[in-house]
């Protein structure tokens, strides 16, 4: 072959499929059959399966490792060279079992285009669809299928079509095109680089034609701009901005936004080293550094754009995200979320559905197991640039971080722009507003003030009030009568002054959470008008008072402290309803009659309640 | 046509630059060799001309005189922050390795000094996956455990050029930004860029270093590519792997993968 093809794009190609469908056999068969093989190759892999007692086994080859070899499996991915007569190509190998997805991922996501193998008689098994869906997440759009083994099936034509069908559909509805499906016997070398005479009823390309009729990636330098800071550096009195253009183009004098902070500034230089002549222009693909006309606050994650065009800066993201470990992903919990340079800190607010890779069915679910796909809203504090992964894919997807390791990815799919934007369309200035505050917990700080008889269920509806809002992702904290009295409140007794006072001290408390953003269940019995009205005064319009309603009769009759019998018994004096008056709030917010309806009917109107109240929409209103 | 050398050159300096943020010490092991040598080019290419970390040579005092007379030169040309790290003794060695293994085990040992002397964090290394096939298998940031092994059977995810960049502590990682990068390509970049070789490439009496490695167990191979041209064109036709004078490779079918899971480069 001569040096121009040699030099003709090379292709990377991910061979993908269920373990032991012959992907590293098929492998090993196109690198001998196209001669890429180096000398004393063939003979090695001879001396290594005589030694195990195996005829000549073609995956050794690949398989690199010890353990590899000893137990038959490919475990970690790997790359290798070949050529054919039209260009050059990477084969990259991906490991079928299940156990190794990591390692499918790691070498899948380097691929132009991939060659999905199936075994012709088991057909497309749960790998290979778990396979075939990466690969639309992965972002490879390119895939041909081989259907191998046909010599197990004596090289049925109907058996082909079966299975050709099968993986057609399916492929079709993860909306990856593809053109072939191809029978092979990888071990014999049928129908991969020559045409085999055992199938006369097939007359579409070889594995060979079907590679060279894959198209390389090509960056997109056509798509809008975007320029990631990857770091800054100060070689000299030059203040240079490094990264690695994702998308679009830059040219000198152009003038850049950079997000999420909003500010703005021109190109003074593309800086370079070795370079004759000064740099003007440079494109998607390629790691530059620019100097601007002014100093800027502009750091690592952040992402420079036009002002036609700009990415998406938000706080909340839909994702499509698969699962690479063992620990499952979990509403509430938090991960740090990369895309590009930039990092987050996300709490998983929702999971809207997981997908059943088997006919890709969706179910809701709480959590996200290893190996599974789901679909999630993440919500950050900090502001994230972002894009749809269907507009722009390389700013448009990203890794989540747990601890050290990466444990999942994820594809964007749904931007929320809401309260974000308002944020944002200034530079970020260094003292933190209560604005912003809400911005990054997506909801507001304030107290939900419960008030009600012992007994009409307010402890019960406020710890499960904390933990549905916290599994939501919220900043929420329950300030409980009982428990403040065990510390902040020791010391109090139950006369009125003592009981005012204990009210007065949880209704600073709760301000002061409310201030950091929180939002605060407080759950006191707070009989009298009065006291109530300070607590209000204290919390001011951020106060919202809910009266858990239930009559004397149903509270006494629920008794869960035994505190009613005692009180009757005479042995707790002043004790409210019994032998101390409690007012009822005459313009509570909301009230919730416990007597009438059940806890999670009660859990559901304070819910809706605390949406409107505090949550995204009280958000978007406040803006208008 | 040098595309795709642009290519991978935004590549390396785009590893470059995330391994200089995100890794607090780090270092660069430069055998002399081609591969290094393109790679101390890219270092000043993404950190405009300087290169900002120590560069390190292992050195088992059995390199040919013109590497060493080409380091010198080079160090104090380009400016390097050039640490000579001497390797313990052979006898030292695991004594079960085959004795060829044995003499390539000096620089793994003389790297684990260093990285307990120095207290580095990331060591960037010249390797290919193209070189062979343990190489084939690894990560672009590969961590290692606190003894410096390589754990093979359980590598870090890696795509989309997100890296693995955090660690526990006293653990190190091996940053390879020439990962992608193959024989071939090394040498066009080489000639395109006009970056210094040791001589030792170009054959002599119908010989020639391919690899370049120390001398009791690196041997010459059979050429008359005389000039880059000549390698580029001899490359595009052999069939010849890479390594093949280089004895310690196939001394057993296991021996590269065991010094390599120990810490070899």
């Amino acid at each position: 072959m001569d040096i121009r093809n040699e030099l003709n794009g090379q292709l990377r190609i991910v061979i993908v499929g269920h373990v032991d469908h012959g992907k590293s056999t098929l492998i090993g068969r196109l690198l001998n059959d196209t001669g890429s093989l180096p000398d004393g190759k063939v003979e090695q892999v001879h001396e290594m399966s005589r030694k195990r007692g195996m005829p000549f086994e073609w995956a050794f080859v690949m398989d690199a490792l010890q353990a590899e070899r000893d137990q038959g499996i490919t475990i970690d991915t790997t790359q290798i060279h070949f050529k054919t007569e039209q260009r050059p190509y990477v084969i990259i190998d991906a490991p079928g079992h299940t156990e190794f997805l990591k390692n499918m991922v790691t070498g899948a996501s380097q691929a132009d285009a991939a060659l999905l193998v199936i075994d012709a008689a088991e057909g497309a098994l749960e790998q290979s669809r778990r396979h075939a869906f990466l690969l639309h997440l992965l972002g490879v759009r390119q895939v041909a299928v081989a259907v191998n083994k046909m010599d197990r099936v004596d090289f049925d034509q109907y058996r082909f079509e079966a299975v050709s069908q099968e993986i057609r559909a399916y492929l079709a509805e993860l909306g990856l095109h593809t053109s072939t499906v191809i029978p092979i016997a990888a071990r014999h070398g049928d129908n991969i680089v020559s045409r085999s005479d055992k199938a006369p009823w097939y007359e579409g390309p070889t594995v060979v034609e079907a590679l060279d009729a894959f198209r390389p990636q090509q960056a997109p330098t056509e798509l809008p701009l975007r320029f990631p800071l990857q770091d800054v550096y100060k070689p000299d009195d030059r203040r240079i901005l490094a990264g690695r253009i994702e998308s679009g183009r830059l040219r000198v004098g152009d003038t850049l936004r950079f997000s999420p902070t909003g500010a703005t500034a021109t190109v003074v230089s593309i800086e370079g080293w070795n370079h004759s002549q000064p740099i003007v222009a440079a494109q998607a693909g390629q790691s530059i550094g620019i100097t601007l006309d002014k100093r800027i606050f502009a750091e690592r994650g952040h992402v420079a754009h036009h002002e036609e065009g700009a990415p998406h800066v938000t706080h909340r993201l839909g994702v499509r995200a698969f699962w690479l470990t063992s620990e499952p992903l979990a509403v509430g919990k938090t991960y740090t979320l990369k895309i590009t340079t930039g990092e987050h800190r996300v709490t998983v607010e929702s999971i809207t559905a997981v997908i059943d890779i088997e006919d890709l069915s969706s179910t809701p679910a709480k959590a996200v197991h290893r190996n599974e796909v789901a679909e999630v809203v993440l919500r950050s504090r900090s502001p994230i640039a972002v894009d749809l992964a269907s507009a722009l894919s390389r700013t448009g997807r990203g890794v989540l971080i747990d601890g050290h390791d990466v444990v999942g990815g994820c594809i964007v799919v749904e931007v929320d722009e809401g309260p974000a934007a308002s944020a944002n369309t200034t530079e970020v200035s260094h003292a933190v507003t209560a604005d912003e505050r809400n911005a990054a917990n997506g909801h507001k700080g304030g107290v939900l003030w419960l008030t009600g008889l012992s007994g009409a269920g307010k402890s019960t509806l406020a710890m499960a009030l904390e933990r549905a809002l916290f599994d939501r992702g919220w900043q929420v904290f329950v300030l409980d009568g009982d428990n403040v009295r065990n510390g902040l409140n020791a010391g109090l007794g139950f006369s009125a002054e003592d009981r005012a006072e204990n009210i007065r001290r949880v209704a600073e408390t709760a301000k002061l959470f409310a201030d950091a953003g929180v939002l605060v269940i407080a759950s006191l019995i707070s009989p009298l008008q009065a006291d109530r009205a300070r607590a209000r005064a204290i919390g001011g319009e951020r106060f919202h008072e809910v009266y858990v309603a239930a009559d004397l009769a149903t509270c006494e009759s629920r008794d869960p402290k035994g505190l009613y019998r005692r009180a009757r018994a005479g042995e707790i004096p002043e004790f409210t309803g019994v032998s101390a008056p409690y007012e009822a709030p005459e313009a509570a917010e909301l009230t919730i009659d416990t007597g009438a309806v059940t806890p999670v009917e009660a859990l559901g109107e304070l819910l809706d309640y605390v949406d409107g109240a505090f949550g995204r929409n009280a958000l978007k209103r406040d803006r208008v | 046509m040098t595309a795709d050398l642009d290519y991978l050159e935004s590549q390396s300096i785009y590893i470059l630059r995330e391994a200089y943020n995100r890794i607090d010490k780090l270092a660069l092991l430069w055998s002399i060799g081609k591969d290094s040598n393109v790679l101390l080019w890219l270092c000043r290419k993404a950190f405009f001309g300087r290169v900002p970390f120590p560069v390190v040579q292992l050195d088992t005092a059995m390199e040919l005189q013109e590497v060493y007379d080409f380091r010198d030169r080079i160090a104090g040309e380009w400016d390097l922050d050039l640490r000579v790290e001497a390797c313990p003794p052979e006898a030292d060695m695991d004594q079960t390795l085959p004795p060829l293994t044995r003499a390539a085990a000096r620089k793994t040992e003389g790297l684990k000094n260093l990285l307990r002397t120095g207290k580095y964090q990331g060591i960037m290394v010249g390797i290919r996956r193209d070189e062979q096939a343990t190489r084939a298998k690894e990560r672009v940031f590969s961590p290692r455990s606190l003894e410096g092994d390589w754990d093979v059977k359980d590598q870090p995810a890696e795509f989309w050029d997100h890296y693995k960049t955090r660690f526990d502590e006293g653990t190190h990682v091996r940053i390879h930004p020439l990962l992608h990068w193959t024989e071939l390509d090394i040498w066009r970049y080489s000639k395109r860029e006009g970056i210094p070789i040791v001589p030792l490439y170009f054959a002599k009496d119908g010989k020639r270093y391919r690899s370049l490695g120390e001398k009791n167990i690196t041997f010459p191979v059979d050429s008359t590519a005389g000039t880059i041209d000549e390698i580029i064109a001899e490359l595009v036709v052999t069939r010849i792997p890479e390594r093949a004078g280089r004895a310690m490779d196939n001394e057993a079918e296991d021996s590269f993968e065991r010094l390599r899971s120990s810490g070899y480069m």
